[in-house]
């Protein structure tokens, strides 16, 4: 136990949990807008759209995280390009992440039937609201297993940071062995962190539908001025 | 057999849909070979042939869910554009129905007739869900208005899937064989929407093998082979004397069965 309350040990994991939660959550965010962007590229019309997508999804998918780290710290600033180590990271993190759900939102999208898109077409729809009101309701519950797979290994890619002078949750570690410590004690006290932070983004997935389903209630309430608020019966058909 | 509702056409008016010279390649297949077709406001044509002939892809590049490689489309005097925001616009303008009803499998059927009012015609909330009512009772599925399409019989949601193209106000109504993936019991409540909305006035192209339809609503059929149109006629003409050997030996199949 002594290791938690001695030299300030205590406050390096702290600051190493929250530098890994941090560093996480903004990259997450960036795979997030950028992955939908990118599937929306790769289902598009437009031939330039389409091969970028490609080229991103091929090259960063392919790319050992590791690499990209090296590329985005070495050669970036070579190229003239200065950022601080944890904005490389956020960048090479949810760049990398990115390609993932790409991939994933792709293949929730194909598994619409695709007249649903042509009905929509036929009705006028552009094709962003196409994707947005009639294709990814429908994927969404395809996706939704796949897509927590990728944001529970997100954290866990994030460690790599720590090699590139990222004060993060390994970092730490690194620190603590360094100071001596016994390896199974460091071992536990970084593994739990990660532990905390892969079991919660596991949870917010687990709920995710109620938690929407909530929202929509919430706001279908306060726009229906009046009329009873509906449900949705979709998950009582399944 | 329902009385004939064929209307007579105002003559010389400006045809509503014009295609001019189209041509349609899929790989080296030539599905659409050069195709001139004039519809009349108002007008209900029938288009039949063998499978393959190209009537789906006929029907499908006049609302540009098809590209043409030559050729122009024009509804009511404007040209089809290429792609984008402007061609959406245009493609409300004609509403289309599906063989598989493609109703929105995640809407009510309430939302299915509310949805494009709402986002693409800006219509307010309030206003879409009471014309989406009075289409559903004149399809006569008010009663489902509440449920899921998949809740539905395939009757019943072939006809909301017309109540929801009819939302838009469309100027014309294409149909592709919207009666051919139902229960022989259910067909007769789809074709009789039809008929009442030919006789109704709306200008549609109708892609079927129901001679009694074509015969009680159409003002014309087209007979399509190897993407060409080889015949047009009233359809007491095609039907009783077709003239082309293809349209010969398609009736002889289709009639003895
Ligand atoms: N997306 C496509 N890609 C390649 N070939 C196609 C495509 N769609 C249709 N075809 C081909 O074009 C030809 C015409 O097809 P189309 O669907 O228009 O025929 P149809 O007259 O509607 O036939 P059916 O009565 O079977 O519905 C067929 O040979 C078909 O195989
Ligand atoms: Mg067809």
């Amino acid at each position: 136990m002594d290791i938690l309350f001695e030299h300030g040990n205590f406050a390096l994991l702290r600051d190493g949990f929250l530098q890994t939660v941090e560093l996480s959550a903004l990259a997450a965010l960036l795979a997030l807008l950028l992955g939908t962007l990118l599937a929306a590229f790769r289902v598009s019309p437009v031939p330039v759209l389409r091969a970028f997508g490609t080229v991103w999804v091929t090259a960063f998918r392919n790319t050992p995280l590791t690499l990209l780290f090296l590329a985005a710290v070495f050669t970036l600033p070579r190229l003239d390009v200065r950022f601080s180590p944890f904005t490389f990271a956020v960048l090479a993190l949810g760049f990398y992440t990115a390609a993932f759900v790409c991939e994933v939102l792709r293949s929730g999208i194909n598994t619409v039937p695709l007249g649903q898109a042509e009905a929509a077409r036929s009705l006028g729809m552009t094709f962003g609201q196409t994707l947005r009101l009639v294709i990814l309701p429908q994927a969404a519950k395809t996706v939704l297993g796949p897509m927590s797979s990728v944001f529970i290994a997100l954290p866990r890619n994030s460690a790599i940071a720590g090699a590139f002078s990222v004060a993060e949750l390994f970092q730490a570690q690194a620190t603590l062995t360094d100071l001596g410590y016994p390896i199974a004690l460091i071992f536990f006290w970084v593994a739990l962190p990660y532990l905390t932070i892969s079991a919660s983004v596991g949870l917010l997935f687990h709920y995710l539908p109620q938690i929407v389903a909530a929202g929509g209630r919430l706001v279908r309430g306060l726009s229906e001025r009046g009329t009873p608020v509906r449900t949705e019966t979709v998950e009582a058909n399944q | 057999m329902s009385t004939s509702i064929v209307k007579d056409l105002a003559p010389g008016a400006a045809p509503l849909v014009v295609l001019d010279g189209v041509n349609k390649h899929f790989g080296a297949l030539h599905v659409l070979q050069d195709i001139n077709l004039e519809i009349a406001q108002g007008e209900v044509v029938v288009l039949i042939g063998p499978s393959g002939s190209g009537k789906s892809t006929l029907c499908r590049t006049i609302n540009r869910l098809e590209t043409v490689d030559s050729g122009t489309i024009t509804i009511d005097g404007r040209p089809l554009p290429a792609e984008g925001r402007e061609l959406a616009r245009l493609r409300a303008e004609v509403g289309m129905v599906f063989q598989s009803f493609n109703l929105f499998a995640h809407k009510t059927v309430l939302e299915n007739v509310v949805l494009g009012q709402v986002k693409v015609r800006k219509v307010p909330r309030a206003q879409a869900e009471a014309k989406a009512r009075e289409l559903l009772e004149r399809v006569g599925v008010a009663a489902q208005a509440d449920k899921l399409p998949a809740q539905l019989s395939g009757g019943q949601q072939q006809r909301v899937a017309i109540a929801r193209a009819l939302a838009m106000n469309p100027k014309v109504m294409l149909f592709d064989e919207p009666t051919s993936a139902l229960d022989p019991e259910m067909i007769n409540e789809v074709l009789e929407v039809m008929r009442n909305l030919a006789a109704d006035g709306m200008t549609m192209v109708v892609v079927t093998h129901e001679m009694g339809f074509a015969r009680s609503a159409a003002n014309r059929v087209l007979f399509m082979a190897d993407g060409r149109i080889v015949e047009e006629n009233t359809p007491e003409a095609f039907f009783t004397a077709p003239r082309s050997d293809r349209a010969k030996d398609f009736l002889s199949k289709i009639l003895h069965h």
